[in-house]
């Protein structure tokens, strides 16, 4: 009996298993990269839980020549390098995939799986028989599973090495034992294995210009052109790689020639101090950020109020993970939407970003320290843990030479001299926004003292009703500005009038376009909007007046866009329907298809006109 | 409406400091804590060390937390810019606010629940991290602005104004200071004004982490017999171990003292710490013996005061930092942002 074997070019899934710190991870980004080399897209996932012995990690790779940087489920090459984790790791490749595995020991035949083909290469006996220093057998054992599989999948040699040369420049004495690894593992498949398999890679020009990077890294690279100095944070997964990153990027574009550091970065004893090092040196004319993830946004709740209420410009990128407390902390999710909105105690409301890439982690990262400023509150950016710790494939980084940092309203000791009236907290122009000034501007005008107790207009201390209401209304009003003021909201119109509508944002974009896609091949037209910001600028609510029912789709279990879409929008509930992913796994195409074609479904709705069952990204069997 | 805005009226015989100010620049509103609270004698001595240093009042920032203490502010410098942050976390606003422009000079002020009980983590952390500033802890052994609960300087044994007995070990901010790493730690008192007055100054002057514990009775909640901050029992039991006089950079040094009585540190600003020592074996340059003679002091009941220990040559959180000399909140899109060609470059690496 002939096995199934699935046949895809540039459009399957790989997954590797792999033990922490064997040094898979750089093996792993070079496989990945030099797909992407040949033109074909991919979009790699890491997922590392936190704490199961044996210290597994995964990294999957989705290769997708249509761009669909989702994540796509399911698995049809495993290369299986963690014995702890193999059962799972069998068992999770689709029917007809293909095993690829260390055949160094015997297996019994029970650890195998008859519908699936499998793979095997001695890489132990290899590296053992090829080197004697433990810590080189390790390293190579990857390098020749990387040659094996461009045998098997047709990567073509000449990329990796060249990748491999760009990683070793400047080390050119660790270039040749790499490339002679590379086709060690190469040459023993070609030799001893039938490459003819089903899935290959073809080279194709999908790739064109993009860049592929993590979100964390980008949005510190975004704090730089910013103009942000003084970062202070608490390790916190998946925000601590954004800190480092930005410590990287300072390094390299921040150091004065004396050697000096332009900046200031410190890793504070919590995140309640964190967030107070923010809003001292915001206070004082700096621009400041802290990094953290859902724990932090509890502790910072206090200190949220007070840069609120004092009007404290600062900048929070929250890398959220899957709560509440350490809920899952290596696990994605956008459950951070309404502690963040209304963080603290009191009436308060702040501005949140929501980037959809690595690309809007850099424009949104530097735009966050403008609108901070001209806002002069707290601003959100709200990433997850997908897009801030994965390299994803995105537009190229862009930036204006002509732009400048907005520092916002901040009378200097010229406009004090000339006579302007200074009120802190008095609104001259009808936006909702004081002047501020910096301390030490000038030797006897202009001084002011910040407090989180109430005051009238000019600071003064009150506890006056009227002058507390003035000013609460007048925070209100800010607000409003705010609203055109932050990234506005994309449409993605469907091909045909439609009754429907889908609102999403940040990292679910990519599983979103690629769900519109399925959904109309099946005949079922959706108008989407992206948020890209809160406060919602009037297009939302006019986006939802204009369609009978609305899917907010998520990744949190409460509907927590929703929520704030009902209670601020005044909308109906009856006319959002949540479509929720919250298992910490990103949220796939095929989910959100599912959901509302069922839902679509039991509104009776009918597909507009029926196309055969297509093919459509991902489906391999 | 609890502000009261004081007259700027200026009598034109007040003496004026090398700046031109008089000691009424230095105000700030009226108090409002309660007749005969410490607190108002340690912003007077406040203000006095400000006018006797020169100071232009614009470049302190005066930050604090919540409670009496940290209400005071408000009744000094009123040309300087103040930050009443949230209780408890004044040394991280202030410690971001030093990183933004290392050119003003901080003075943080707090009480012992601000920084002994719901700030006790901040507080060591400010230490340790060397912060250059003037940290004042007005240190009344109770929550005056919660009306009189006990604090965590609370001594063991002492009385409420109730009559409950504090059960708990008092905490000693000043041996913490010492074991943080503080460059320059005094204790001392608020009915004493000549003693804390130039200790301000010095720690003012002082280019590191400086902490000053000054005990402060509240008249309202901490003065009664059985009490260990009442203005009778820190009299009865204060052991002055130095008399400081600083003379700053550039001052003539006029007055002789006999050999043996008088130490003198230099300090990295040039500026020189002249103790008369009060007592004979005190040498506040010497962490260890410092740190022995507290526990000795604590042990018989008596609280030493003054200059208790010193490093004239301190590191602060910029040197370690290695930040530009130039305040960063000073820098401009130039010194700031990389521009185009290099996010090019860049974008080129990441392909
Ligand atoms: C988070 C928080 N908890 C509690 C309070 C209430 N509170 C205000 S002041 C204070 C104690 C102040 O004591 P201390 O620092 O010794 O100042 P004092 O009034 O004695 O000068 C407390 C508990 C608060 N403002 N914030
Ligand atoms: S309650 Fe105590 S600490 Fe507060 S003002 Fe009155 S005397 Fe001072
Ligand atoms: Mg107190």
């Amino acid at each position: 009996m002939k096995k199934l074997a699935i046949k895809a070019v540039n459009d399957f899934v790989i997954k590797f298993a792999n033990v922490n710190g064997s040094g898979s991870a750089s093996a792993n980004t070079l496989f990945a990269k030099s797909i992407l080399r040949m033109g074909v897209p991919v979009s790699p996932r890491n997922i590392f839980p936190s704490n199961i012995q044996g210290l597994p990690t995964w990294y999957e790779v989705r290769v997708t020549e249509s761009g669909y940087l989702a994540r796509r489920g399911g698995c049809d090459f495993m290369v299986a390098m963690n014995p702890q984790t193999w059962d799972k790791d069998v068992a999770e490749i689709e029917p007809g995939g293909y095993l690829f595995y260390d055949s160094t020991r015997q297996m019994p035949q029970s650890k195998f799986r008859a519908d699936i083909n499998v793979i095997g290469i001695p890489l132990t006996e290899i590296v053992n028989s090829a080197y004697n220093d433990p810590r080189q057998r390790q390293l190579f054992k990857n390098i020749i599973y990387v040659g094996a599989l461009s045998a098997l999948l047709d990567v073509e040699v000449a990329v990796i090495e060249q990748l491999i040369a760009e990683q070793y420049k400047g080390k050119e004495k660790l270039l040749p034992p790499n490339i002679a690894a590379l086709h060690m593992g190469r040459d023993y498949a070609l030799t001893h294995l039938d490459c003819n398999i089903g899935l290959k890679v073809k080279r194709a020009d999908k790739v064109g210009d993009q860049i592929f990077v993590e979100g964390n890294s980008a949005a510190a690279l975004g704090a730089v052109y910013g103009g942000a100095t003084v970062a202070a944070w608490y390790p916190i997964t998946p925000s601590s790689s954004l800190a480092e990153a930005f410590a990287k990027h300072c390094k390299k574009f921040r150091t004065a020639e004396d050697g000096k550091a332009r900046y200031a970065i410190v890793q504070a004893e919590d995140e309640l101090a964190s967030i107070g090092m923010v809003i001292g040196a915001a206070w004082n004319g700096a621009r400041a950020f802290t990094a953290t993830s859902g724990p932090g946004i509890s502790l910072m709740q206090e200190f949220l109020g007070l840069a609120y209420f004092a009007e404290i410009p600062s900048v929070i990128f929250d890398v959220q993970r899957a709560g509440p407390s350490t809920g899952m902390p290596t696990r994605t999710q956008q459950s951070d939407v309404l502690s963040c909105a209304y963080a603290s105690h009191g009436d308060t409301k702040h501005v949140l970003l929501f980037p959809e890439d690595p690309y809007e982690c850099f424009t949104f990262g530097a735009e966050a320290f403008d609108l901070a400023d001209r806002l002069q509150t707290p601003i959100f950016v709200m990433l997850d843990l997908d897009i801030g710790m994965n390299e994803r494939l995105c537009k190229p980084f862009e930036w204006d030479d002509k732009r400048q940092m907005d520092r916002g309203k901040v009378m200097t000791a010229e406009d004090l001299d000339a006579g302007k009236d200074f009120g802190r907290y008095l609104d001259v122009d009808g936006d909702g926004i004081p002047f501020r000034t910096y301390p030490g501007t000038h030797p006897t005008k202009g001084s002011y003292f910040t407090r989180g107790t109430s005051r009238d207009r000019y600071a003064r201390y009150t506890e006056e009703g009227d002058a507390y209401v003035d000013n609460m209304q007048r925070l209100l009003h800010k607000f409003e500005t705010a609203k055109e003021k932050v990234p506005q909201p994309i449409i993605h119109a469907a091909a045909h009038t439609t009754r429907f509508g889908a609102i999403y944002y940040g990292s679910t974009s990519p599983a979103m376009h690629e769900a519109l896609d399925i959904l109309r091949e099946t005949g079922l037209h959706l108008d989407a909007m992206r948020i890209r910001a809160f406060p919602f600028s009037d297009d939302v609510l006019e986006f939802i007046a204009a369609h009978d029912d609305v899917f907010v789709v998520e990744q949190n279990r409460d509907a927590q866009l929703r929520t704030l879409l009902m209670t601020e929008g005044a909308i109906s509930p009856a006319v959002l329907t949540p479509v929720l992913h919250y298992d910490g796994t990103p949220i796939t195409a095929r989910f959100i298809a599912d959901e509302i074609s069922q839902k679509l479904k039991l509104l009776h709705v009918a597909p507009l006109h029926s196309v055969s069952a297509k093919r459509v990204g991902g489906e391999n069997k | 409406m609890t502000y009261l805005a004081k007259p700027k009226l200026h009598h034109p015989n007040l003496p004026r400091n090398k700046l031109g100010y008089t000691r009424r620049d230095y105000e700030g509103a009226i108090s409002t804590l309660c007749a005969g609270c410490g607190h108002d004698s340690i912003s007077a001595a406040i203000i006095q060390a400000c006018f006797a240093l020169d100071l232009p009042p614009h470049r302190i920032a005066k930050l604090s937390g919540i409670g009496c203490s940290s209400k005071t502010p408000t009744y000094f410098l009123g040309n300087s810019h103040g930050f009443n942050t949230v209780h408890g976390r004044m040394p991280s606003v202030l410690t971001g606010a030093n990183l933004a422009n290392r050119d003003l000079i901080y003075l943080g002020v707090s009480g012992d629940g601000d920084s002994a009980s719901i700030g006790l983590g901040q507080f060591a952390h400010v230490m340790r991290r060397g912060v250059n500033m003037t940290y004042i802890v007005e240190n009344n052994g109770v929550y005056g602005l919660t009306k009189g609960q006990f604090s965590a300087t609370s001594d063991k044994g002492s009385k409420s104004k109730r009559g409950a007995v504090n059960a708990d070990e008092a905490i000693d901010m000043v041996g913490l200071a010492m074991q943080l790493g503080a460059t320059y730690i005094a204790r001392s008192f608020s009915g004493d004004k000549e003693q804390l007055v130039p200790l301000i100054e010095g720690a003012i002057l002082h280019q590191g982490a400086a902490f000053i514990d000054v005990i402060s009775p509240c008249v309202a909640f901490n003065n009664h017999d059985g009490s260990t901050k009442s203005y009778d029992y820190v009299r009865e039991h204060n052991e002055a171990v130095n008399f400081l006089d600083v003379i700053k950079f550039r001052d003539e040094i006029t007055t002789q003292y006999a050999p043996g009585t008088l130490q003198e540190v230099v300090q990295h600003d040039g500026s020189i710490l002249r103790l008369r020592k009060l007592h004979e074996n005190y040498d506040p340059t010497d962490h260890i013996a410092a740190m022995n003679h507290l526990a000795e002091s604590r042990a018989r009941h008596e609280i030493a005061t003054g200059l208790l220990f010193v490093n004239g040559e301190p590191a602060d959180l910029h040197a370690a930092a290695n930040t530009v000399s130039i305040p960063l909140n000073m820098l401009d899109d130039k010194a700031l942002n990389p521009g185009s060609a290099a996010l090019a470059k860049l974008n080129a690496a990441l392909r």
